[in-house]
């Protein structure tokens, strides 16, 4: 079994390890027409899989080992970057990656989380869990922004904010109440998009924008299917119902009105194809800094302000 | 059936004729008895251990407004079950359970009223009702709440009591701490004050958004206050939480809020600052 394939793509892990074994035969133009063969046999194979995943595998879709994490298309998606650290009051939080930057030659402020691929790297990154400093330096970098009149560009991938003893002795609720509150004001636009794993406040406190977007397969929730599982299940293995329950992927959220873009991922997901859906993102963002730009102030915060105020379904 | 089983049905009922039902109650801190009408008057407080009892959004917003503050504020506004949630009950099954229960269409209370002769707006968390969770409907009639207070040019004082965001309408459950959070920017555009009470427990996404907004932020004496749970941050940690972990006096301590105050002191407290911070 191929650890870096999940449990529904082995049929597909197994053809592309046929494929990469006949990568290494020396003389390829015998076997070109067998390649050709396999590889339109695994494509098929894989529209066949994606064409019907349940919520819980789009939900491990979102969290796939494979996946590009947020420092992975930096490279890609901005022309430069240079990364600004701390709160400038307490630490530097390595779960959020934040600096300035350029898309297609226009400036913005960029602000990740990042989770870490490697055992060390996930440490180090603290698995993409923000603490409070975190959340203040990310509020920090908005100001700035704020003040320099250049667009905000957040990348979203965290299970949630830290619930560690350190975190809520430092005002976790306040650092990130206040980004909600200042970010559905700050005098500049904002697109956030979720490429991964959107884990509720925590997610939140770097998606209140002019323009959310959400990757294909990323899921974007107010609770894991796990911890809503154990909650409502009293277990944790019930995840997979819960998914389907939380409406927490992007064709659901976009149809309630919760987020604005989805954009369109690889055959197989971004893992299968990390450069196109690098290329893809940066065409997604290009695009909307190029129209929310045209904004003025009160423009862009009167849209924001009135999407903001009709999110609920409610009878009165 | 022994002779003492034959007779000891109608000993115990007999017992229970002569109490009344809700006359007496315990203290579910310290266990005293505890007779009703005391403790009605005392604020639901323990006498014998200072104990703040849980409320219901009714009995706190009697006690903190002036008598006659009787005008309920979107009142009509209740869920609509966006998702169609169902685990091992339905969602519109358990809100109807809890409407039962609570007497209340969701979990806050809003009412436009006096506090000693000042026009305020309050709001109140009837926390029985789903654990005080903010669904659509807790985050519209905050937003109407606001609403209010601009149209009448009055403060806002808010009672939280909130295990969170609401599961069972998944994101728009979420987004209504950006709905309530971005509200109040628009009352303190007009300078009108929010003051956030604090009250057992407050926690999740209520605490992550407009409960922690507040100029003022003022917690009753013990009350549960953070982002996540006690158990969900040990088991993460793997280590003992310090005492006092997420009480209101570990956040006085920690610079999360103004101050502690008895709940008898409330609301000569609230309006005494109020006096001092809005213009006459």
């Amino acid at each position: 079994m191929n650890l870096d394939f999940l449990d529904f793509e082995q049929p597909i892990a197994e053809l592309e390890g046929k494929i990469q074994a006949l990568c290494n035969i020396k003389d390829q133009a015998d076997i070109a027409d067998e390649m050709q063969a396999l590889k339109d046999k695994s494509d098929a194979l894989t529209k066949k899989i994606f064409s019907s995943l349940s919520d819980w595998q789009i939900s491990q879709l979102a969290r796939h080992p494979q996946r590009l994490y947020t420092l992975d298309y930096l490279d890609t998606v901005f022309d430069e970057f240079t990364e600004l650290h701390g709160d400038r009051a307490f630490s530097d939080d390595k779960a959020i990656i934040g600096g300035l930057a350029r898309i297609e030659g226009m400036p913005v402020m960029f602000i990740g989380q990042q989770k870490g691929r490697t055992t060390e790297e996930k440490l180090h990154h603290n698995f993409g869990m923000p603490r409070p400093e975190g959340y203040r330096k990310a509020l920090r970098l908005m100001r700035m922004a704020e003040k320099f009149e250049i667009p905000v560009v957040t990348f979203v991938d965290t299970p949630g904010a830290y619930p560690g003893i350190g975190a809520e002795e430092r005002g976790q609720s306040e650092a990130i109440a206040r980004n909600l509150y200042e970010m559905s004001v700050l005098k500049t636009p904002i697109v956030s998009v979720v490429i991964g794993e959107g884990g509720s406040g925590g997610a939140l406190a770097l998606a209140v924008a002019d323009r959310v977007m959400m990757f294909e397969y990323s899921i974007y929730s107010v609770i894991s299917p796990e911890g809503c599982a154990s909650i409502l299940y009293k277990d944790a293995t019930k995840a997979n119902i819960a998914a389907e329950q939380l409406k927490l992927t992007s064709p659901n959220l976009k149809k309630f009105g919760l987020i604005d873009v989805i954009i369109e991922e690889p055959l197989g997901g971004i893992h299968r194809d990390p450069e196109a859906a690098k290329k893809t993102l940066r065409s997604a963002i290009v695009k909307e800094l190029k129209t929310l730009n045209n904004l003025t102030h009160n423009q862009l915060l009167k849209a924001r302000g009135d999407k903001i105020l009709g999110f609920g379904e409610f009878k009165s | 059936m022994s002779w003492l089983e034959k007779i000891l049905p109608t000993i115990t009922s007999a017992v229970k004729k002569n109490i009344p039902e809700g006359l007496w109650s315990k203290c579910p801190s310290c266990d005293a008895t505890l007779y009703e009408e005391e403790l009605k008057n005392k604020f639901y407080v323990c006498p014998s251990c200072d104990h703040h009892m849980r409320i219901n959004a009714q009995t706190r917003l009697e006690m903190f407004l002036d008598e006659g503050s009787l005008v309920e504020v979107a009142e009509n506004v209740e869920t609509e079950d966006p998702l169609k949630f169902k685990d091992q009950k339905k969602y519109k099954d358990r809100i109807s359970a809890a409407q039962k229960a609570t007497n209340q269409k969701e979990a806050i209370v809003v009412r436009q009223g006096t506090l000693k002769g000042m026009n305020v707006v309050a709001a109140a968390f009837e926390f029985k009702f789903q654990g005080g969770s903010m669904g659509s409907a807790v985050g519209e009639r905050f937003v109407q709440a606001v609403n209010k207070c601009l149209s009448i040019g009055a403060p806002l004082i808010c009672f939280s009591a909130s295990g969170g965001a609401r599961m069972q309408e998944g994101l728009i459950s979420l987004m209504q701490m950006a709905k309530t959070s971005y509200a109040l920017n628009k009352l303190s555009d007009q300078q009108l004050p929010f003051i956030s009470v604090l009250t057992d427990p407050t926690m999740g996404g209520v605490s992550a958004s407009f409960a922690m907004l507040g100029d003022l932020h003022i917690a009753e004496p013990n009350a549960l206050i953070g982002f996540a749970g006690p158990r969900v941050v040990e088991q993460t940690v793997r280590e003992e939480l310090p005492e006092g972990f997420q009480r209101s006096e570990f956040l006085l301590e920690k610079g999360a809020i103004d101050m502690i105050v008895h709940r008898a002191e409330l609301r000569d407290k609230i309006h005494n600052l109020l006096t001092i911070i809005t213009k006459s």
